[in-house]
């Protein structure tokens, strides 16, 4: 059982930050409408949580667009040598050669890349607040807003980032590098 | 004690929503920023070169990191400017998400083509 180190970045950018982060924003929410609906009285210890969590959520959201720009992003637009007729290594080249794949790329890829962006912009702005208005939050319904509006953004474009992400590593798999090797075979 | 700092739990008082207005309409503004950067970049190959300022990342390099600055440097103008203030946080709300959702929009290359 192989896995080459590239294809292992993609699962730590995708697998782990990526899906990782879609997964808390769920809890944040429930998180979100605990601090509107419950009667007792909060506590500091109860108040720190969401700034707490919502800043591991910022920090997964930088990892991820931070690991996809910079260590897979150049993987995937690397351009081909003239003459190579196998583009298996060549991610955007691949996709933009056939006609049933292009728009991959030309919608999938072009929207992921930036749509993803706006994750960590809108998620450390609602950690800021959470963390800073800790005690407001349960008395102002304003700043609750805000925080479910920005975080309910972010899950749609993580979303958006997420699905695009896995139809072109489904299409046309970032894959290349060393090979390490996870179990030796027989 | 005032009517601004009233709004409180037990005796411990709200503090004024400045700084988080500030917070919010920057990140508003930063999504807008990265969206009209997304759109010069596609549209002007000078843009585009302009903006690869790390080669094997290309024009998204330029892009993200002009946008993260302008949110940087506006959330920092309007955290100084309105530290301590209290205002109308339903208003910056509204403004700020047309602005989130605008840049959703406009990202989207079909839509960003029509600009």
């Amino acid at each position: 059982m192989e896995i080459t180190t590239r294809s292992l970045w993609t699962l730590v950018h995708g697998m782990g930050f990526g899906a990782l982060y879609l997964l808390a924003c769920s809890g944040s929410i429930v998180l979100l409408s605990l601090r509107s609906t419950t009667n007792a009285h909060s506590t500091p210890g109860g108040d720190r949580v969401l700034g707490i969590y919502l800043t591991v959520m910022a920090a997964l959201a930088w990892l991820t667009v931070l690991s996809g720009t910079y260590i897979i992003y150049p993987w995937y637009r690397a351009a081909p040598p003239t003459g190579v007729a196998n583009l298996a290594a060549f991610p955007r080249s691949l996709l933009l050669s056939k006609p049933a794949t292009r728009q991959w790329h030309l919608i999938g890829m072009e929207w992921k890349e930036h749509v993803a962006w706006l994750v960590p912009i809108a998620i450390t702005m609602a950690a800021f607040i959470a963390i800073k208005y800790a005690r407001d939050l349960k008395h102002s319904p304003a700043l609750r807003s805000a925080l479910c509006g920005f975080v309910g953004t972010s899950l749609f474009a993580a979303g958006v980032a997420g699905f695009f992400g896995a139809m072109l590593d489904k299409n046309a798999p970032v894959d290349g590098g060393q090979t390490i090797r996870l179990v030796q075979g027989e | 004690m005032s009517s601004q700092t009233a709004i409180s739990q037990g005796n411990v008082p709200a503090l004024p929503n400045g700084s988080a207005a500030a917070a919010i309409l920057s990140a508003g503004i930063g999504s807008l920023a990265l969206a009209l950067f997304t759109i010069v970049a596609d549209q002007s190959a000078t843009a585009k070169n302009l903006l690869s300022i790390y080669k094997p990342t290309g024009a998204l390099s330029g892009v993200s990191t002009l946008a993260i600055l302008v949110w940087f440097v506006v959330w920092a103008v309007l955290e100084w400017c309105w530290r301590g203030r209290n205002l109308s946080l339903k208003r910056i709300n509204t403004i700020a998400f047309i602005l989130l959702v605008l840049s959703l929009l406009a990202t989207f290359p079909l839509l960003g083509d029509l600009l």
